[in-house]
């Protein structure tokens, strides 16, 4: 019935497209040439220097290089604990509330966060937590004194990670309260005909049933280990915080961009996309094999 | 909600409302302060007076916002971006996920489609190859600079395609057998069916396309380019008393009011949108993503 005619059609539906991609995502993978290369931009890939693996052993030989490795590894770690375990238990809070009409509001609050930009956030942030802002009025309140939030490589990490979690944590509640809305309802009743109580139906029944979903979302999650932000640290850090706060990708941009140090940038940016690529193909293959997951 | 027919409210539920207002509140009085602080006085802002409610109410930050025309410029650039680039992706969108959502018997090729697609999506040249070869398409100071190397939204693609594998197949079927062709099956009865997703995918690509920065950072060199976020991001990263401020006007606003006007007129867009479409985006996000 004119099969091949369609497809004709979807090849001209898809063309448009493909040909974005290939123009921003394929064409720049041979710039990744450049990473073996003394790169200069007036000489081009073609007229500059080969150097070979020089640009990587240099980069395992900075000191930065280790220091930039645990930050991300560090921040991000953390975020992917506290994504899960606060969106989980907004969802289960959500789930036991009884009054219906509240609920709906609540939802439409706690995502509202999620849609606005760092820039935003940041600039919200920086000056709740400066000398003057609302913050600092109140640790003065309590301590005595105020603290440099933004200043302090002990501060830094937490005031990022926990932002992240304020931030997104509602928006992370939707999939695990659509896996509670899945539970069925017949366990409850179950449950309850055994004389269990509201603590032990959420332990016993509420928690396995969207034990699955936690795992997938955490399974996912290992693949981008390696993203621990660039948005959100690139608006909230300053050269104080360097030390505790640099990310590989904050660390690209800067050399990269601002140092124009072309090769070693794109020796640190090649390097973590291959790895990422590595841990995201991994992670996918375990959400498909244990928790039936596929994306496409 | 647990399937009980009417329980009594019991002092639990009450903790469990109280607990979750709490959170909710914790939410909103950043968004809250900011409002405050940009209606407040200026010494009242600079001595850390203000809390949940304006001190000393005035709408000078907004007053002196319309001299700025750094501002609207950005504005502009922000309004522009959204426009073209949300138009594109709505486009591109919509005539990706279709052709994908076809099972492979039906489009043959589908499979190398969506490799290629995913493989870009994991693995890319990273931040330097990419903006060199924006540069030597020349896009850099204009638009299509912000609008064309985020034209395929793939994420969202990867949404709307599955949403509309989820469409009954009777459906196309009958459609078929009525003579219907691919793009009359797709304009009359895939789109209409999916207008959920599709208001789904659309409110994340207008939203992205508003709160992007970084790429007005570095692809706009020219400051009547530049993007609102980037904008803002000038402000509160760098932030410069700029030279055209007028002494007078140092006397009756503070940067810090003036920043925070200018934070609160960024993110009023989203705002006024939001409320509109987030009853769509719950079933869409959670249809097109999570497929157990």
């Amino acid at each position: 019935m004119g099969k091949k005619g369609n497809a004709l059609h979807y090849h001209l539906m898809l063309a448009p497209g493909m040909l974005f991609i290939i123009i921003f995502g394929i064409i720049p993978l041979f710039g990744i040439a450049i990473a073996f290369q003394d790169f200069i931009p007036v000489k081009g890939i073609s007229g500059s220097k080969w150097v070979g693996f020089d640009n990587f052993v240099y980069m395992f030989q900075l000191d930065d290089s280790k220091r930039i490795l645990f930050n991300t590894l560090y921040i991000s770690i953390l975020k992917m604990i506290m994504q899960v375990i606060v969106p989980v238990g907004t969802a289960l809070l959500l789930h036991e509330l009884m009054f219906n009409r509240m609920k709906r509001w609540f939802q439409t609050i706690i995502y509202l966060p999620h849609f606005l930009s760092w820039v935003i956030l940041a600039g919200i942030l920086t000056d709740m937590l400066s000398a003057q802002g609302i913050v600092n009025k109140l640790v003065k309140g309590v301590f005595g004194e105020s603290v440099f939030f933004l200043g302090s490589n002990f501060w830094f990490p937490i005031v990022v990670v926990l932002s992240d979690v304020w931030k997104e944590f509602g928006f992370n509640a939707i999939i695990f309260l659509a896996a509670l809305t899945a539970i069925n309802p017949s366990l409850y009743e179950a449950a309850e005909i055994d004389g269990a109580g509201r603590l032990r139906k959420m332990w016993s029944v509420t928690l396995p049933g969207i034990l699955p979903t936690i795992v997938l979302i955490t399974t996912l999650n290992i693949g981008q280990v390696l993203n621990a932000g660039f948005d959100q640290i690139y608006n909230l850090y300053n050269p104080l915080v360097y030390q505790s706060g640099d990310i590989i990708d904050t660390y690209v941009y800067r050399i990269g961009l601002v140092q124009y140090q072309f090769g070693l940038a794109t020796a640190v940016g090649s390097m973590k996309s291959l790895v990422g690529f590595v841990l995201i193909f991994i992670s996918y293959r375990l959400a498909a094999k244990y928790a039936n997951y596929r994306i496409f | 909600m647990l399937p009980s027919v009417k329980r009594r409210i019991r002092t639990t539920d009450v903790l469990l409302l109280l607990l979750m207002i709490v959170i909710t509140l914790l939410c909103l009085l950043p968004l809250v302060y900011i409002v405050s602080l940009s209606l407040s006085g200026k010494s009242a802002a600079a001595a850390g007076q203000v809390t949940l409610f304006p001190v000393d109410f005035t709408f000078y930050s907004y007053k002196y916002m319309l001299s700025d025309h750094r501002f609207f410029d950005a504005f502009g650039v922000s309004v522009k971006r959204v426009l073209i680039g949300g138009a594109i992706n709505f486009v591109l969108t919509i005539l990706m996920a279709f052709p994908l959502a076809k099972e492979r018997s039906e489009f043959k090729s589908r499979n190398l489609y969506i490799w290629i697609i995913v493989f870009t999506m994991m693995f890319n040249g990273g931040l330097i190859p990419w903006y060199m070869v924006i540069k030597n398409l020349q896009l850099t100071d204009t638009i299509w600079a912000l609008t064309l190397p985020t034209a395929v939204p793939i994420f969202n693609v990867i949404l709307l395609m599955n949403f509309f594998r989820n469409l009954p197949k009777e459906i196309s079927e009958a459609a078929t057998v009525d003579g219907a062709g691919p793009w009359r099956m797709l304009l009359r009865i895939s789109v209409p069916l999916a207008l959920p997703a599709i208001a789904t995918v659309t409110l994340f690509s207008v939203v992205n396309h508003w709160n992007a920065f970084f790429d007005g950072m570095i692809l706009m060199n020219k400051q009547s380019n530049i993007p609102l976020q980037t904008y803002i991001q000038q402000l509160v990263v760098q932030p410069v008393v700029s030279s055209t401020t007028r002494a007078e006007d140092l006397i009756n606003f503070s940067q810090r009011t003036f920043n925070a006007a200018k934070i609160v007129v960024t993110m009023l867009p989203i705002l006024v949108i939001y409320p509109f479409l987030q009853k769509y985006f719950v079933s869409g996000i959670t249809l097109g993503s999570v497929k157990e």
